[in-house]
């Protein structure tokens, strides 16, 4: 039977304040276990959280970017279950008033757009981590509770996907937004982002949903695919032979490439939700939510569609372009500075990319300006120097971080556009080469090359070939 | 030498003018602790060494004519369920047997900053939860009026310390009358402010939505006094108020001239000993002598109050003790079998009886199919009282009813039926679910000598008012100067 794929994602990214979301604590990933830690994300007797508005601003902003209706009143619950890594045995979220909802999310897949409806967005606290000894014989486990009480933002999609394909986009769109937001960091190898999938199949031409499996333990987008992938197969085989899908939670394992049963939907908690009594609904006016907005940049695809329409980019170069809102920022504000699009996105997509790359170069903290990159342009079209000098040009420049003239002037890279300088050369060089203009003259074009190559070389690549190639046909008489 | 009978603002005074040190008032309280502590236990923890030390300091200031606090030398005890840093906070729990806070609770502070002494931490019923005092897992706190009889809760420590001249003041807490009602049953006064007026930053929670700290004092001033010490705006408490807080003593005494007093007829109903009705009475005589108007009222959901609590308070109850697992703190009752049995096992414990029977009524609202019918339902209702008392507020300045509805009962009378227990409540709780403030004043004995609590309830953060209120009565009648009969002949006898 041919089957529809029913795909809805759960994504926590946690969001990059300094501090934790009801306390003072650092937030700071990878340090000593248990240092930054204090009596309030340690859940200790009698404390009280106290909300960090930055990280309220953040999901609010989130929450606008992703279209969603604001909640005017939102307010705090807490949703109970214990383990040792949720200080409180309680995390404090979102259920009854979310923060936003009924938004939306628009991925493009294969050329064309598609809106992913979201079902909520949300703030709660992060939880601790456990840490398993991993000598055999053990029989404890530690706990490190600086990841507790991170602020959390929860972002549900509705079932809207219908193939890893609309999964992937929605995974790179999604990061994209909340990078270009800068409200997190957005690193799923040190778990600042992660996903969950819902994945049901049903009949194709039905538009009733088949029983829901939940993926926990994804910790990349490659295993998100390959979850689904195989939760598909799985799905479809048991369909296939007439049998029901269970509805239940399973845990992907990277290593085998399988996913194993969790618990099943009789099994699933009652996280006894209610409001948080120690913390106070939040309010949000109009004024509040406007200044919010103005904080918005342009989205990462809308800011794709204008370069193409605006800058007659393609529509590949501008994806390149925007993919990281640096590159995008530097590359507008290289064509404020000169109006060459073409030639700056080839700049910035063909040689600054490979050096950052190369060079491992922090992208927030690049050594060269959008003004520099401009005068080198600027610089090409003057003829001052040719392309193949100005490749070495910029590669100085990311090394010294000095300016394209200063480096020419120093090497003394000016391309010769000295008429009868060139003309002398071009004199030396046939008299050193006879048998070249012989060559030439017996219909030999390609030796007019090697005399080209020949002037080229006794000017260090600095003569201008244009006016070398027009003098030395002059000369040979063609 | 009668100073232990005395008021914290006498002692203070005298302090002051160093007609006495502080010095010796420690000394001769612990000596008094020594001889009847045993009799009435209302205490966990002294802390005798530390209160010497801090009295020699504040003797030291005196000494010099430094600037000394508002609670310059005042023996203070501080219910145990309050943290206190480098100082055992046990919630009267097995659970917490060996719990030392590394940090103050706001009114602490607030305390160390007046110069307070903190001389110990009081029993209570195990984290706040009950009516007697009689759920403590360490001691039973008795009646200093009768010691066959409970102090009332579960401020009994703090309420017992302050009626035997065990400590000059107190700080208990309430969440459904657990101060008014032992002062009530103690013959002290007792405050429970608006909520919100003090932060609950440090105070071991019960039920979020209704926890405030108050007061147990010998008298109004003395109430006022450390009111105004711990009230105040906290940014680590998102529920305390930023209100301003007025100077509670100036102008304490400017009387009740045209004050209307509503009577709610739902507080005078069946089950009201005759004592206590005779007794509220009379005081009301008292008011409208001295020219208040006394208008009949209805709290038509006063009905509710006691099922709408329970509800309420269990269901926070119930999250707000998850975090006694054994994992970070306090017992932890043998880690084999894995966590579950871990947590299992130090719950069952670490917890007495009440405590799990609270924390699984609480579970039991909250479930999924439940939540709409009961924890909803019941914050409706919370409302619908909230409503009352704000309607009744328009009428009147201020309600008068019993504290409760019957005086100290015999330890163990109740203890077997806990509905029995749940409505000694039944004239506090409704002030806690509609957070305004609340004071009880001794207004009398019954026939076999015990002491009866009135209480005065107002609008929300007019403690100023309540407290001027109270004062006019204690300043026309002697019963706050009763003292119990335990008193020590050494320091009682001038």
């Amino acid at each position: 039977m041919e089957y529809e794929v029913v795909i809805g994602l759960e994504t926590h990214a946690e969001l990059s304040t300094l501090t934790k979301l009801f306390c003072g604590c650092s937030t700071k990933f990878g340090v000593e276990p248990n240092t930054q830690v204090c009596p309030v994300c340690l859940g200790m007797p009698g404390v009280l959280p106290v909300m960090n508005k930055k990280a309220f601003e953040y999901s609010l902003k989130s929450a606008l970017a992703l279209h969603c209706e604001i909640n005017k009143f939102t307010n705090f619950d807490r949703k109970s279950y214990y383990y040792p890594d949720l200080p409180k045995n309680y995390q404090i979220s979102q259920n009854y008033y979310n923060l936003g909802v009924n938004g939306y999310m628009t991925i493009e897949v294969n050329g064309s757009t598609k809106k992913i409806r979201i079902h909520n967005v949300h703030l709660e606290e992060e939880a601790g981590k456990l840490i398993h000894p991993e000598e055999i014989g053990t029989n404890y486990s530690l706990v490190d509770f600086n990841r507790a009480g991170v602020p959390l933002l929860e972002i549900v999609s509705y079932p809207d996907m219908r193939g890893v394909d609309e999964v992937d986009s929605y995974m790179q769109t999604l990061r994209k937004i909340l990078l270009y937001m800068d409200v997190s960091d957005c690193k799923m190898q040190e778990g600042s982002l992660r996903f969950e999938a819902s994945i049901s199949l049903r009949e194709k031409g039905s538009d009733k949903l088949g029983n829901r499996v939940e993926i926990k333990n994804l910790n990349s987008m490659k295993a998100v695919i390959k979850a689904i992938e195989y939760e598909v197969g799985r799905q479809s085989k048991l369909l296939d032979r007439g049998e029901t899908v269970a509805r239940e939670t399973r845990l992907w394992d990277a290593v085998t490439e399988r996913s194993e049963r969790m618990r099943s939907k009789e099994e699933a908690q009652d996280y006894r939700y209610f409001p948080e009594p120690d913390l106070l609904p939040v309010l949000i006016d109009e004024k509040w939510l406007h200044e919010i907005k103005g904080t918005i940049p342009e989205l990462p695809l809308d800011r794709k569609l204008r370069f193409v329409e605006v800058f007659k980019l393609s529509d590949y170069d501008s994806g390149i372009l925007t993919e990281e809102k640096v590159f995008a920022d530097f590359f507008e504000e290289c064509v404020k500075i000169l109006n060459r699009p073409k030639a700056i996105s080839n700049w910035i997509i063909n040689d600054l990319l490979r050096e950052v790359k190369d060079r491992k170069l922090d992208i927030h903290n690049l050594p060269i300006k959008p003004k520099q990159l401009a005068s080198l342009i600027e610089i090409i079209e003057k003829g001052t120097i040719s392309s193949t000098i100005a490749k070495e040009v910029f590669s100085e420049m990311i090394q010294s971080g000095k300016n394209p003239h200063a480096i020419i002037e120093e090497k003394k890279l000016a391309q010769i556009s000295d008429e009868s300088l060139i003309e002398s050369i071009i004199e030396k060089v046939i008299a050193t080469n006879p048998e070249a203009i012989e060559d030439y003259k017996k219909g030999k074009k390609n030796a007019l090359s090697f005399l080209m190559g020949q002037v080229m070389k006794e000017t260090k690549g600095k003569a201008n070939p244009k006016i070398v190639n027009e003098l030395l046909k002059g000369k040979v008489g063609v | 030498m009668k100073h232990l009978e005395l008021t914290s603002l006498q002692i203070k005074e005298k302090i002051l003018s160093k007609e006495i040190q502080a010095v010796d008032v420690i000394k001769h309280l612990f000596e008094w602790i020594k001889e009847t502590e045993p009799n009435v236990q209302a205490y966990i923890t002294t802390t005798e060494e530390e209160s010497l030390r801090k009295a020699e300091e504040i003797d030291k200031k005196v000494k010099n004519n430094e600037r000394v606090g508002l609670l310059a030398g005042i023996p203070i005890a501080i219910k145990d369920n309050i943290c206190t840093k480098n100082l055992l906070t046990t919630c009267a729990s097995q659970i917490l047997k060996n719990f030392i806070p590394p940090y103050d609770a706001f009114v602490i502070n607030r305390l160390k900053e007046e110069d307070a002494i903190i001389i110990g931490k009081t029993n209570l019923d195990e984290f706040a939860m009950g009516s007697s005092t009689e759920n403590s897992s360490y001691k039973e706190t008795r009646n200093p009026w009768d010691l066959e009889r409970v102090p009332g809760g579960s401020s009994g420590g703090s309420a017992a310390a302050v009626a035997s001249n065990l400590a000059f003041m107190a700080l208990g807490s309430e969440t459904g009358g657990s101060i008014r009602q032992p002062a009530a049953m103690c013959g002290v006064v007792g405050v429970k402010p608006t909520y919100g007026r003090v932060s609950r930053y440090g105070l071991i929670a019960f039920g979020s939505s209704l926890d405030q700290i108050g007061t147990l004092t010998k008298d109004i001033k003395d109430a006022a006094v450390l009111l105004q010490v711990i009230s105040g705006h906290d940014a680590c408490d998102s529920t305390s108020a930023p209100v301003p807080v007025p100077d509670y003593l100036h102008g304490i005494d400017s009387g009740i001239n045209g004050l209307k007093i509503g009577i709610p007829k739902e507080y005078f109903a069946d089950g009201l000993n005759t004592d206590i009705q005779k007794a509220i009475k009379d005081a009301l005589g008292i008011y409208e002598k001295l020219g208040a108007e006394i208008i009949d009222i209805s709290l038509p959901h006063t009905e509710y109050a006691v099922a709408t609590y329970y509800l309420v308070a269990t269901a926070e109850a119930s999250s707000n003790l998850a975090r006694y697992d054994g994992v970070r703190y306090g017992l932890r009752a043998g880690s084999e079998g894995g966590i579950v049995s871990m947590y299992c096992r130090t719950r069952s414990e670490g917890f007495g009886n009440e405590v799990k029977r609270r924390v699984m009524l609480g579970n039991y609202a909250l479930s999924a199919g439940y939540y709409d019918a009961y924890y909803l339902k019941a914050s409706k209702v919370r409302t619908l009282i909230k409503n009352d008392f704000d309607a009744a507020f328009e009428k009147v300045d201020c309600i008068i009813c019993p504290t409760s509805p019957v005086p100290a009962f015999k330890i163990g009378e109740r203890t077997n039926n806990p509905l029995e227990m749940y409505l000694t409540d039944v004239y506090t709780i409704p002030a806690n679910l509609a957070g305004i403030p609340g004071i009880s004043i001794p207004c009398g004995f019954s026939r076999e000598g015990l002491p009866i609590g009135m209480q005065i309830l107002g609008r929300y953060f007019e403690e100023k008012r309540l407290l001027q209120i109270a004062h006019t009565f204690e300043a026309e009648t002697n019963f706050h100067l009763k003292t119990p009969p335990l008193k020590d002949p050494r320091w009682c006898r001038g």
